[in-house]
């Protein structure tokens, strides 16, 4: 299926701790623990001070991370238990954090857009926070005739999990809610589907 | 005089403070002029002999009130002619023409907090700011640095009219400074930063600013350029078959429009990009001053700004 290319389509350039920021907050899901493993040597105990981690395994290929994690030593390191605990706590520390302070998000992309709504609605803005995707390329796409949302969609189209229609999975993406836009694939022709590819595995 | 251009009289000169005056500025036709935005500058006309000059200059008076214009002029201590123009020539009565107003300097309105640091004159643009942060309910903090109580334009006024608890002012020569680490390291989330006056506070405080972690996104200056002096050389034009002088204390635009030639600009001082002009053709060096072009676009020779770079060599032949 032709899917053209969208300006809105986020676009995650990767994460590099910044040596200058006073605090850092490392906000990751799953195989996005990698993101901040990945660059052990640049993490001074200084910088490892001023550090938190939020961290949720989901269901995704996370085991040994948080262990991992653990050995890093920051400052504080804190394993929720779901995506919404995570998101929960990230909106009560951001509402006492100042502007010496970069947060950082990796995971895949649904988790990244919704930990960035809860950054966003705290006044940061979207390009002062780095962010890296990792694993999965599911998306959470939001059906434009419902409105309803369906996580971790992985083929298009797809069968909307609110109001059960057929929808075309486009890179139309909204900031404002974390999510793809799912528009009906047979509405000209009701019941003519093609076949579901997995694009996003 | 473009469609953009407004053919106003001097209402009002008021000296300020020590070689600080105030202009107000009225149309001659009696109309409105457009309402504008705070952080707003206007390009002043001054017929000056044979010679126009054109300065930038920030408006700070009410953005909501369509009467009349008011800036504030310094006089420079190494003034190309705009400012002891102004000061020496301009009395009221007078007629001038100026631009509409462009905003190269407007705040983030999307800013839960916004703190402006003002070095001397660069105050100006913090005048219609906070005129429009005010009446928004928008939070905000002004820390204000003058070299000498003689020399402070507004001191007292702003804080008579904002508070002391949201305007702070600093005399250097009185040993007061403005504590940049102490304002960076207690801002909120969404706050941003926005500084105006002489290049070295500028870059001290950017500085100040991302050694405080501030996100590069929310720190602002106001950073106008004079055009430098240097050798005079002679430009050819391409599309108008013109070969045009540059004088030693011109710039290329201000040579092209004594010529007749009607080059786009905004800002005249390096920081819009509206001047933006192809090279066809150079055998020598372009030396860019402008803040505007990449590094990568400078080195590559193809794009030059008019409004204060400049050119030494045997030829150099511009796409106008």
């Amino acid at each position: 299926m032709l899917v053209e290319p969208i300006k809105s389509r986020p676009v995650y350039k990767g994460i590099t701790v910044d040596p200058r920021a006073r605090r850092h907050i490392f906000v990751l899901e799953g195989e996005g623990a990698n993101a901040l493993l990945e660059q052990k040597d640049k993490l001074t105990p200084a910088i490892l001070a001023e550090t938190d981690i939020l961290y949720v395994a989901r269901g995704s290929v996370g085991r040994g991370y948080e262990e991992a994690l653990a050995a890093l030593d920051a400052g504080s390191d804190w394993t929720a238990p779901t995506v919404e605990t995570l998101l929960f706590r990230l909106k009560v520390v951001l509402g006492s954090a100042d502007m010496g302070t970069r947060l950082y998000i990796a995971g895949t992309e649904g988790f990244i857009g919704q930990a960035m709504q809860i950054a966003l609605d705290a006044g940061m803005d979207y390009s002062a926070i780095p962010t890296e995707h990792r694993g999965s390329l599911a998306r959470r796409v939001q059906c434009v005739h419902c409105k309803g949302i369906t996580e971790n969609v992985t083929t298009s189209p797809f069968t909307c999990t609110h109001c059960g229609l057929s929808l075309f999975v486009r890179d139309h993406y909204s900031r404002r809610i974390g999510a793809f836009q799912g528009v009906i694939i047979d509405a000209e022709e009701p019941g003519n589907v093609p076949e579901p590819e997995e694009l996003y595995l | 005089m473009s469609q953009t251009d407004f053919s106003v009289r001097v209402a009002s000169v008021t000296p300020v403070a020590e070689t600080i005056k105030r202009f107000r500025f009225e149309r001659v036709d009696g109309e409105a002029l457009p309402i504008f935005s705070g952080g707003a500058h206007i390009v002043v006309s001054m017929k000056d002999g044979s010679v126009t000059r054109r300065n930038a200059y920030s408006l700070m008076s009410d953005p909501a009130d369509p009467s009349g214009y008011e800036i504030s002029v310094a006089k420079a201590e190494e003034s190309r002619g705009g400012s002891v123009f102004m000061h020496e020539k301009v009395k009221v009565g007078d007629v001038l023409t100026i631009s509409a107003p462009v905003n190269l300097f407007s705040p983030d309105w999307r800013g839960r907090k916004h703190i402006l640091i003002a070095g001397g004159i660069g105050i100006t643009p913090f005048m219609s700011m906070m005129a429009q942060f005010d009446k928004a309910g928008v939070a905000f903090e002004l820390h204000y640095a003058v070299r000498e109580r003689a020399r402070g334009a507004y001191l007292e006024d702003l804080v008579a009219r904002y508070g002391s608890a949201r305007v702070k002012t600093y005399v250097s020569e009185e040993g007061t400074r403005i504590p940049l680490e102490d304002i960076l390291t207690r801002q909120p989330l969404g706050t941003h930063l926005y500084v105006c006056g002489p290049d070295r506070l500028i870059a001290g405080v950017l500085d100040a600013g991302r050694d405080a972690g501030w996100p590069d996104y929310n720190l602002h200056a106001e950073h106008f350029l004079t055009p430098p002096p240097g050798k005079p050389f002679s430009v050819e034009l391409t599309r108008s078959g013109k070969t045009v002088a540059v004088g030693e204390h011109e710039s290329i635009l201000e040579a092209l429009e004594a010529a007749g030639v009607d080059a786009p600009y905004l800002c005249r001082g390096g920081a819009c990009g509206q001047c933006e002009t192809g090279v066809a053709a150079c055998e020598g060096i372009l030396l860019h001053n402008d803040l505007f072009l990449s590094d990568d676009e400078k080195a590559s020779g193809k794009k030059i700004m008019i409004c204060v770079s400049r050119f030494e060599g045997q030829r150099v032949a511009l796409e106008l």
